[in-house]
């Protein structure tokens, strides 16, 4: 469990982090989601006891991490900056972070294997591709096999099958009663993986719910409505919590009720309805929502 | 069977907590992760080489050049042992180089998070590291000196100079305190290394110390020039009798002695910082 109260952080005149609370859960995958510059590998930072904050506290599983008796038994980081030593063979570079714990030869070699790295075990780190390198940094992280474990875009550079194989080993790890916490920029691989989120926007929460209660609250999600009678359907149906927006066609967006309930009172009023259709936002969309107030680097059009 | 229904848990806090491999952190252990990674680089394999060469060789080079050396009154045995010794000045170059590298290494290539993640006290890294350095440069250098001794004492002798003999006064201490001053001078590049983070600045303020600074400090005026024995180098150097000191102010065990305390304040300060700056 990761515990984060009033936690801020600031580099010179920047504040990277403001106040931020959150708690994420063991047993489940926690997508940390934020455009570039949210927060979220300072916190990350800080969650590790690499960053000091200025104030606020990070409990991890309890415990303040600087101060736990094995720390490679309370948590695993995969940080989004390379943190191998390039002279240093893959096998050394795991051995090296093993011994401090009092980790064998044995569990090194499984998570060389784990991994995908067996093959280049020997060879110094230096010359991994972007991929190769994010498969060291995961198996450093699950050296210790840590009660949490926490992933800076650990899909950054992998192939299909590497994402395929981060995606079952997050959904492993949470299954074995582990906390999971996650970031990453693709959000179609967060919404396969994640069920709960907490989203940041300038070093703040925005948001802390589950994939689908965010998903639910997006607008996009609701139920489109095709109707020759949309000033009476739109009146039939209008009820606190209920959002009806006409376009000026023969369609209605509906939110805050089901497919159903507006069948049923369409029928009940004797309207003729051509469509009902339940949509979905995506959360790619649901994300661009609620952080788009809060992007620190818009794509400015080129003069 | 059981009318009662199961209650189901609904939090994980209480489950037990999954299994692990990794145990308490300790120095011991700390120490052997320092040294897992200091074997395995190369730098470290061609740099006791390169030291290796530099004292033997120079020394046995010395030994075999110009007029053998002959004890007399204004050169006792420990002096002509010093000469042989040459190779140290530039030795510490090498050795000053694995000292820095020990720690700003880790910040250029960004492993330092991953080791601090992995010991979040930090401290042990420090303490592990400079015991690690110690381990490797005292026994190398040690063997170096002995070896340049024998060999430079074999050739003068052979060439009708003066037979040198650890029993001379001075001359164990000479031999034996070239090695020992290296082994302040990697301590002294490991502090620097862990307080300037940065290769090229622990390489440029070590140079300037050990080498810049103790060569241009003879073009000042005599009455400004009274630091000089002072400087790390020339004190350290009283204890081997370094032929750049020119004249040894400091007796050899003090001059060791404020060599010993810029290592250690310097360390002071690294461990402060480590402690208390973003990794």
């Amino acid at each position: 469990m990761i515990e984060i109260d009033g936690l801020t952080k600031r580099y010179g005149d920047k504040t990277a982090v403001d106040g931020l609370s959150f708690v994420v859960e063991p047993g489940m995958v926690t997508g940390f989601l934020g455009p570039n510059g949210a927060g979220k590998s300072t916190t990350m930072r800080m969650i590790a006891g690499l960053d000091r904050p200025d104030s606020g506290t990070v409990r991890v599983n309890g415990k303040h991490y600087p101060e736990a008796a094995a720390p490679m038994s309370e948590l695993g980081i995969l940080l989004d900056a390379r943190s191998v030593h390039p002279g240093l063979s893959a096998r050394n570079n795991l051995m090296a972070l093993a011994r401090t714990a009092g980790i064998g030869r044995r569990r090194v070699d499984e998570v060389i294997e784990l991994a995908g790295l067996g093959e280049v075990a020997g060879t110094r780190a230096g010359g991994f591709s972007l991929g190769m390198g994010q498969r060291l940094g995961v198996a450093a992280a699950l050296l210790g096999q840590p009660q949490t474990v926490v992933l800076d875009e650990p899909v950054n550079g992998l192939d299909p099958d590497g994402v395929r194989w981060i995606r079952e080993l997050l959904k492993s790890l949470a299954a074995e009663g582990r906390t999971v916490l996650v970031s990453s920029h693709l959000m179609s691989e967060m919404a396969q993986t994640a069920t709960q989120l907490v989203v940041l926007g300038r070093g703040k929460l925005i948001t802390e719910a589950s994939v689908e209660d965010f998903v639910d609250h997006a607008t996009g999600t609701g139920v489109l409505v095709r109707t020759p009678e949309t000033v009476r359907l739109g009146q039939l149906l209008a009820a606190p919590g209920i959002t009806v927006i006409n376009d000026g066609t023969d369609l209605l967006r509906v939110s805050g009720t089901t497919a159903e309930q507006i069948g049923a009172a369409a029928w009940r009023a004797h309207l003729p309805i051509y469509e009902l259709t339940p949509t979905h936002a995506s959360l790619e969309e649901a994300f661009m929502q609620v952080t788009k107030d809060s992007i620190e680097y818009h794509a400015g059009a080129t003069s | 069977m059981s009318a009662a229904t199961e209650t189901r848990p609904v939090s994980t806090h209480g489950t037990p907590a999954p299994a692990t491999v990794a145990g308490p952190v300790t120095q011991v252990r700390v120490v052997r992760a320092e040294w897992t990674k200091l074997q395995a680089l190369r730098s470290t394999r061609w740099c006791a080489l390169a030291a290796a060469l530099l004292i033997v060789g120079l020394g046995a080079a010395i030994a075999g050049s110009g007029t053998p050396y002959h004890v007399s009154p204004g050169n006792t045995a420990a002096s002509g042992v010093s000469v042989a010794l040459i190779g140290v000045l530039f030795a510490q170059l090498v050795i000053g180089v694995v000292g820095v590298l020990a720690f700003s290494g880790e910040y250029g290539t960004g492993m330092i998070r991953a080791t601090l993640a992995v010991v979040p006290s930090r401290l042990p890294v420090l303490w592990a590291k400079a015991i690690v350095l110690v381990g490797l440069v005292l026994p190398v250098t040690m063997l170096c000196a002995f070896g340049d001794f024998f060999a430079a004492a074999a050739i003068e002798s052979s060439r009708g100079g003066s037979v040198l003999s650890l029993t001379d006064p001075g001359v164990l201490r000479t031999v034996a305190g070239s090695s020992l001053y290296l082994t302040v001078v990697v301590i002294t590049g490991l502090a620097l290394g862990a307080l300037l983070r940065k290769t090229a600045a622990g390489l440029s303020v070590f140079a300037a110390v050990f080498f810049v600074i103790p060569v241009s400090v003879g073009a000042l005026p005599q009455n400004i020039r009274g630091f000089a024995p002072y400087l790390p180098s020339n004190a350290g150097g009283a204890l081997w009798g370094s032929p750049l000191g020119s004249g040894h102010v400091l007796s050899p065990w003090t001059g060791f002695a404020c060599l010993c305390g810029y290592a250690i304040v310097l360390t002071v300060l690294a461990a402060w910082q480590l402690r208390r700056r973003d990794a």
